[in-house]
């Protein structure tokens, strides 16, 4: 069957690319980042997501390649 | 109260809407019979059953209201994941899956009727196919209201859209596809409230300043100050902390009952194991479900903790809106936190992340509802097996197909009904919550005494069941308004708090069962052979070691071990 780490990894790599772009997009914002205490989410979230999709796919491709 | 949402988050709702219906449109062409479509082939290896074992859970009442029950209780809520869950899934893995996946049952009435008989197993089917239409039907009808009242969608449009999302990837794949999309909105969930934690935490000033900004909250309540902040320091009496139980009613009641009778015996959540690819893989099933869930009191309860300590705090400007009753709304919590924190773009995934708990909630009801009905009625007393595999395979999964569609529809009208007369459903759900302790007493006398005969069984479930629901109809929560929460045939007895009455009702099914049980196989003649009872009774399993060739780590009792002590460093950091 298909291996779910293969969507996983591609839906949290998309969405991750994403957010990253947004946070990036609209650091200057200050207003819109004055609710999460100055902190720009976006950025650090979007990167935690991309890395760990990226890690969802590289051990789903790895295994593909042992089979 | 109202939450305004921009571009970005509606995109990342539609790439995970699309992400969760490619799965199912990806898994379709493996459906090429029931046994596909109903029990997953038998194929799940144990991480992916174990994520989809928690994350079936993790539903969205079960998010808002846990958040919402930190508010009221503060860490004495994490009893519900700590004491109230691990030991029950310890020994739901070491000592009742080798009988669950050994008997080769598809469901848990498919079990009882194995260990026991057929009228054992027509009662417990029934009251759980509709247990399960009732669940999925409420907490669709929560989902809508909150996406008509915070986000100003329309309530019919969002209820069917999200019903139809869900129809889409269950009848598509059936419980792989159930299973496949749970373990990923298991991670959404996690990471969509992941900045939530931190930001909240930080805003408080960690968990220092928590502390010391709960004390006075306490006191001021006629509490201890750390109170909100412990778990079992504070529960020598029912009056000194908010749950308003005392250490032995929560052992007993939550630890014991509440816990076992759900997690050992609730098909919703044991068919995830049952799907796993081997006994050694459906035994591991539970204790990988552990370890996440050990932690996921930080993520849904420790938000509402800190949600007490800022509606303290008037700098803030955090208020939970009041609900129409007069008290606060403490199911919005968790919406109002994710308002008060996340900017656009987080805020998206978060909004994501609950309507990922709700699908995972409704997928568990709807394939567990799908297997019950296909098997344990229609198979059972419509239309049995004619011998042809291969025929009897497409039959049921046509059935299964068109089951999905009917629960589906079931659970709307259900939604609809639950809006018109809430009290009734929520009063329904409570009577057919009452169907796990007896269940537990049952299925573990099955489990573990030979000589236990199926007319004492299903007079145990029986009469458990009922006088569980006279205990409700005789006492009442001090403070209780409607009849719905008890007291609906006279008041012989106030509780303090919803919480006591509920553990007791609980402990006096159980107890009931267990006695009926006993008292009626010592006088009623065991009908099954012992060659029958093979693989379903303790003695008479041999007991062989399937895992000698794993590592320790990767046998059961190791990973057991090693969630038994997360499970004591927790319970004693916390103490």
């Amino acid at each position: 069957m298909v291996d779910i780490r293969i969507p996983i990894g591609l839906m949290f790599s998309i969405v991750g690319v994403l957010i990253t772009g947004f946070g990036f997009f609209t650091m200057s914002n200050t207003e819109m980042y004055h609710k999460s205490l100055g902190v720009n989410v976006n950025i650090i979230m979007g990167i935690l997501m991309l890395v760990f999709g990226l890690i969802m796919l590289f051990f789903a491709f790895r295994k593909k390649k042992k089979v | 109260m109202r939450v305004d949402l921009s571009w970005i988050d509606y995109l990342i709702m539609i790439i995970y809407f699309l992400f969760v219906l490619g799965i199912g449109w990806f898994l379709r062409k493996f459906m090429k019979n029931a046994n596909a479509f109903l029990e997953a082939g038998r194929s799940m290896p144990a991480w992916v059953a174990g994520l989809a074992f928690i994350s079936t859970n993790l539903g969205a009442l079960e998010v808002m209201g846990m958040t919402g029950s930190g508010m009221k209780y503060g860490m004495l809520t994490t009893h519900f994941y700590w004491i109230g869950a691990i030991p029950a899934m310890i020994f739901l893995a070491l000592f009742m899956m080798p009988f669950y996946y050994g008997s080769k049952a598809r469901s848990v009435p498919e079990f009882l009727k194995l260990r026991y008989d057929e009228k054992t197993r027509a009662l417990n089917a029934i009251l759980f196919a509709v247990m399960t239409v009732l669940a999925s039907g409420i907490s669709m009808y929560a989902l809508a209201l909150l996406m008509e009242n915070v986000l100003g969608w329309n309530f019919d449009l969002s209820l069917w859209v999200s019903a139809l999302i869900v129809l889409g990837y269950t009848y598509l794949g059936g419980l792989s596809s159930a299973i496949y999309n749970e373990v990923l909105q298991f991670f959404i969930i996690v990471i969509g409230l992941l900045p939530l934690v931190f930001l909240a935490l930080k805003d408080v000033g960690g968990w220092v300043g928590l502390k010391a900004q709960l004390a006075p909250i306490a006191t001021a309540r006629g509490f201890a100050p750390e109170t909100f902040t412990t778990t079992w320091s504070h529960t020598g009496t029912a009056a000194s902390n908010p749950l308003g139980v005392e250490w032995y009613g929560i052992l007993f009641g939550l630890g014991f009952v509440l816990s076992f009778g759900y997690w050992c015996t609730n098909f919703l959540i044991v068919q995830r194991a049952f799907a796993a690819e081997s006994k050694a893989a459906a035994r591991k099933v539970p204790l990988i479900g552990a370890l996440p869930k050990m932690f996921i009191p930080f993520l849904i309860i420790v938000p509402g903790i800190i949600a007490l300590a800022l509606s303290n705090d008037p700098g803030k400007g955090f208020v939970i809106p009041a609900d129409p009753g007069g008290g606060l709304n403490y199911n919005l919590t968790i919406i109002m936190l994710l308002k008060q924190y996340l900017p656009a773009g987080v805020l998206g995934l978060g909004i994501t992340a609950l309507l990922a708990s709700f699908m995972s909630g409704m997928a568990g009801n709807v394939s567990a509802f799908n297997t019950v009905w296909t098997y344990d009625i229609y198979q059972s007393y419509m239309r049995p097996r004619t011998g042809d595999e291969e025929a009897d395979g497409k039959h049921y999964l046509k059935v299964g197909r068109i089951t999905t569609v009917v629960g589906i529809l079931l659970s709307i009208a259900s939604a609809y009904v639950a809006g018109k007369f809430g009290n009734i459903m929520d009063f329904l759900q409570t009577i057919f919550s009452l169907i796990n302790a007896p269940l537990f007493a049952v299925i573990f006398l099955g489990m573990f005494w030979k000589r236990t005969t199926g007319h004492a069984a299903f007079w145990g479930l029986l009469l458990g069941f009922l006088l569980a629901l006279l205990h409700h109809g005789l006492t009442i929560p001090a403070g209780a308004t409607s009849l719905v929460k008890g007291g609906w045939i006279a008041t012989l007895h106030t509780y303090p708090v919803e919480m006591a009455q509920n553990f007791w009702t609980a402990i006096i099914a159980f107890v009931v069962s267990t006695t009926v049980t006993i008292g009626l196989t010592l006088v009623t003649k065991q009908k099954k052979s012992d060659a029958e009872l093979t693989g379903l009774v303790y003695a008479l399993t041999p007991r062989t070691l399937d895992d000698k060739d794993l590592k320790w780590y990767q046998r059961p009792i190791g990973l057991a071990i090693l969630v038994g002590v997360i499970f004591l460093v927790l319970t004693i950091m916390f103490w």
